[in-house]
């Protein structure tokens, strides 16, 4: 039998990292716990409440509504870009000169800072002046993303599918390269339909980078921030104030820091709970 | 260096120690008894003690925010529930 050997020295490897985190993500995380429970008017004069910001947030009907919105968002978002990203990467061709151009088209969006993508759908969209608006509203279509809800729902998906399917492109594809030929020569000599193959072949061997692909597509969305902040700003009114949005106008605007830490705190594990049950169903996968 | 900023108050100041006393717990079991536990529990998945701790301790959280928002403070019965929660984890998960 084999010996292990144990060197608990290594564990001073990791040291630099366990240092790091404390100072950018666990001090900040007790500061946050200890302001959720106090009333602060500045000045680093705290005033302990309890549980009341906990309770005033879970009861609120501003959180409940940026919440709703949040969610709504999310599954619209993953609606569109996982059946449509699946489609793209199944027409995009698998070798040749114009597989690297389709894989180079698809990563630009990727490349482009968050903010700048709000600035460019803000500027395409401009009812008076934007290509977008101006084509649309050219077409007899009343469509104003400043002023109507609808309007600015649908640009902000829009915005988002547009930045955010090639993600879900690149995953599938590389899912889909991963597939052996001997697959498809089975399934031709069987008689197999392109339905068949993509139901019984393609889709089940995809099934771990489309975890993946859900996981971050889900992260990202109920995280979003800047691209609908820079797009619409929340509005108009609060029909596009998502979780995030409705948090910062809520410490930086209102500075409420006591709701806001309880706010930050309550979203914080929902996105916790979210990740876990995703890393529990990848690695089930796995493990099968 | 002054922490004021952080902002202290003697509940939360327990609350982080029971969390740090948890951890250095897990850490001495897992010293005595290497291998963390692992097992399939009733829900069918692998867990180690570190799991069941982290499941204990996020399910304890939720139960503690749902007591807040249909019942209100105090939260002592929110406690005795995470309590009987966490053991139930810690014997069947």
């Amino acid at each position: 039998m084999i010996g292990k050997t144990t060197n608990q020295r290594a564990w001073l490897l990791v040291a630099p990292v366990v240092a790091l985190v404390a100072f950018n993500a666990l001090i900040p995380m007790m500061t946050v716990v200890n302001y959720s429970f106090q009333e602060t008017f500045g000045d680093n004069v705290f005033f302990f409440e309890g549980f009341k910001w906990y309770q005033q947030v879970l009861t609120s009907e501003r959180f409940h509504a940026s919440f709703g919105r949040q969610l709504v968002f999310t599954g619209v978002i993953l609606a569109i870009e996982i059946p449509l990203g699946v489609a793209i990467a199944l027409a995009m061709p698998r070798s040749g000169p114009w597989a690297s151009v389709c894989l180079v088209l698809m990563a630009l969006p990727l490349l482009i800072p968050w903010n700048v993508v709000g600035a460019m759908w803000n500027i395409f969209a401009l009812p008076d002046i934007g290509l977008l608006g101006r084509a649309v509203n050219g077409m007899g279509i009343a469509y104003n993303f400043t002023q109507d809800p609808v309007s600015a729902w649908v640009t902000t998906v829009a915005m988002d599918v547009w930045h955010w399917t090639s993600l879900v492109v690149l995953l599938a594809y590389a899912g889909l390269c991963a597939i052996p030929d001997a697959y498809y020569q089975a399934a031709k000599i069987d008689g197999a339909g392109a339905w068949a193959v993509f139901r019984h072949i393609e889709l089940p061997k995809m099934k771990r980078v489309l975890t993946i692909a859900i996981l971050l597509r889900f992260m990202d969305s109920f995280m979003i921030y800047t691209e609908p902040f820079v797009l619409t700003g929340g509005g108009p009114g609060n029909t596009t104030t998502f979780l995030s949005i409705d948090l910062v106008k809520a410490a930086l605007g209102q500075f409420d820091l006591g709701p806001a830490a309880a706010m930050s705190l309550i979203y914080f594990l929902i996105v916790l709970l979210v990740c876990y049950v995703f890393f529990t169903v990848v690695m089930r996968d796995e493990e099968k | 260096m002054s922490l004021s900023w952080m902002a202290w108050t003697w509940p939360t100041a327990v609350f982080f120690v029971c969390i740090a006393l948890a951890l250095a717990g897990m850490t001495i079991w897992e010293l005595r008894r290497p291998g963390g536990g692992a097992r399939r529990g009733v829900l069918g998945l692998d867990t180690t003690r570190g799991d069941r701790l982290f499941i204990t301790l996020l399910g304890s959280a939720f139960i503690h925010l749902a007591w807040l928002g249909l019942a209100g403070p105090p939260v002592w019965a929110a406690l005795g529930i995470s309590v009987i929660y966490g053991v139930a984890v810690f014997r069947w998960v």
